[in-house]
């Protein structure tokens, strides 16, 4: 069969000619502020190699706690090329979260939320909540002691909640105590249920990003932008990025293979300067700063309230920031996240010195 | 396009493809490897206890575990011990003792083997390997080769 016939057999059956269309339809506006369109391609990028690296895990890793640690000490001591598959696993996760947040502040800073956009940016905070929800969730599978701490302080956290936190301790931890049914369980997110949500949301959030194209920063659009096709254009550009985040992966890999640590053992002690992942150490800080009570309340219970109000604050922004408005509003908003990246810098500084 | 350039353009392909395939050797080369597992350590004990003598009596078997693989020790209806590997050779089920027809039976595609261990009925293709049984006070002592 000649290549014309195989494109006009696949154009009859799945529109080829539309998909062509398509791709050739979008093009990225040049400016001071491109750079910044490369992080979600990036960020997607990143999740790809999750999902690779995350299969092959899942083809040694066993989720029981007579298990996991053994089967995780099998994949980095006797697979071949299993500390490379565990590590680039391990660092993957935490370069998307940089990169999700560094693409989520830039869309902030640049308005890119704005009408039509308002559903982008919503699926695109659900999707950090997921990706934050794996980060949780993966980091107990290999039951080591900081991972067993780590659950135990987080599962509690999220019980502090009042009305729905008791509940919603014994739903995460399958129990009263952080056990092999909590281990279980969790495996259960991560594989399952985490993916196919994500599947959804991130879906949406492409589709929407197709539909409306690149955003253009309030700032520019005045004038006359000179735009680049991003098939293949844009697109090769990304595609050297990717190579560069492999580079950097398996460098990280190599000189860094990451740690397994201890065995959990139930009945030790947690370990001297126990943090979370970095991610959550701006929030972790804060709770460490919050006094014991505020008024009447556990200062803790305030503190956990704040952030769930914060997020839902974040959620809604499209709505709270409307252009049709006087620009003092927007100015506002401008200020107001630069005031957030300052406070979650510090606050991440202060909790990794300390 | 001089010939020059043409050069030059094909040099860059040239390049370029060596350089990608070479990259996509580098990432598919690790995923392969890691799939396929790592040899699992061979039974390295060369004898075994595979029961007591009380254990058995006259015209009966058992499976025994001989490293990481199923063994079939066997006290015939004389009361003399017998031990083979338990991996049918045919297919890798693990066969069993039938007191009833006193022979060495599978039941996965009925493979019979007589108590020397040789495949006298069905489809296994070879015998089932020996091992050698001593007695050491009540303990039975199963060795290989």
């Amino acid at each position: 069969m000649s290549t014309e016939t195989l494109r006009a057999w696949l154009d009859e059956r799945i529109g080829l000619q539309y998909l062509i269309e398509l791709a050739r339809k979008k093009d990225v506006p040049l400016h001071r502020h491109t750079i910044w369109y490369y992080f979600g391609g990036m960020t997607l990028f990143l999740f790809v190699v999750q999902v690779v690296t995350g299969i092959l895990l899942l083809l040694y890793y066993r989720p029981s706690a007579e298990n996991a640690f053994e089967s995780v000490q099998f994949i980095m001591t006797d697979v071949e090329f299993g500390w490379l598959i565990r590590s680039i696993h391990s660092w993957s996760a935490n370069l998307m979260i940089a990169t999700l947040m560094i693409h989520m502040f830039s869309a902030y800073f640049l308005k890119a939320y704005r009408r039509p956009r308002e559903l982008t940016w919503m699926s695109g905070v659900l999707l950090l909540g997921l990706a934050l929800a794996f980060g949780f969730s993966g980091y107990l599978l290999p039951w080591n002691k900081l991972a067993f701490f780590a659950t135990k302080v987080g599962t509690d956290i999220a019980g502090d909640l009042p009305v729905i936190g008791p509940f919603l301790l014994r739903f995460l931890r399958g129990g009263d105590d952080v056990t092999g049914a909590t281990l279980t369980r969790f495996f259960g997110f991560h594989v399952a249920i985490l993916p196919a949500l994500t599947t959804f949301v991130l879906a949406l959030h492409l589709l929407l990003v197709q539909k409306h194209g690149m955003s253009v920063p309030p700032s520019l659009t005045s004038h006359n932008l000179p735009r680049m096709k991003f098939f293949p254009n844009f697109f090769l550009r990304d595609l050297i990025g990717w190579i560069l985040a492999v580079g950097v992966l398996a460098a990280l890999a190599a000189l860094f293979p990451w740690q397994l640590g201890e065995k959990a053992d139930p009945f030790a002690p947690a370990p001297a300067g126990i943090k979370p992942e970095w991610y959550f150490l701006f929030m972790f800080q804060t709770l460490k700063l919050l006094p014991g009570r505020i008024l009447f309340i556990e200062g803790e219970v305030i503190g956990i309230l704040a952030f769930v109000i914060g997020g839902i604050v974040w959620l809604l922004v499209p709505f709270l920031d409307r252009p049709e408005e006087n620009s003092r509003r927007t100015r506002w908003f401008t200020f107001a996240g630069i005031v957030l990246v300052i406070y979650i810098a510090t606050m991440t500084i202060v909790g990794y010195l300390s | 396009m001089d010939d020059r350039t043409t050069l030059r353009r094909k040099l860059l392909h040239y390049l370029m493809g060596t350089s990608v395939g070479a990259t996509l050797v580098a990432i598919f080369y690790p995923i392969l490897k890691f799939m396929i597992p790592p040899p699992t350590s061979e039974a390295t004990q060369n004898s075994v206890v595979a029961g007591k003598v009380t254990d058995l009596v006259p015209n009966s078997g058992k499976i025994f575990k001989f490293g990481n693989k199923p063994g079939l020790l066997i006290r015939t209806a004389s009361g003399e011990f017998k031990a083979f590997s338990a991996v049918c050779t045919h297919l890798d089920c693990i066969v069993q003792y039938r007191p009833d027809m006193k022979i060495i039976w599978c039941a996965c595609h009925n493979g019979q083997y007589n108590l020397s261990g040789q495949n006298i009925a069905g489809p296994p293709p070879r015998p089932l390997t020996q091992y050698t049984v001593n007695l050491r006070g009540d303990d039975i002592i199963v060795t290989k080769g």
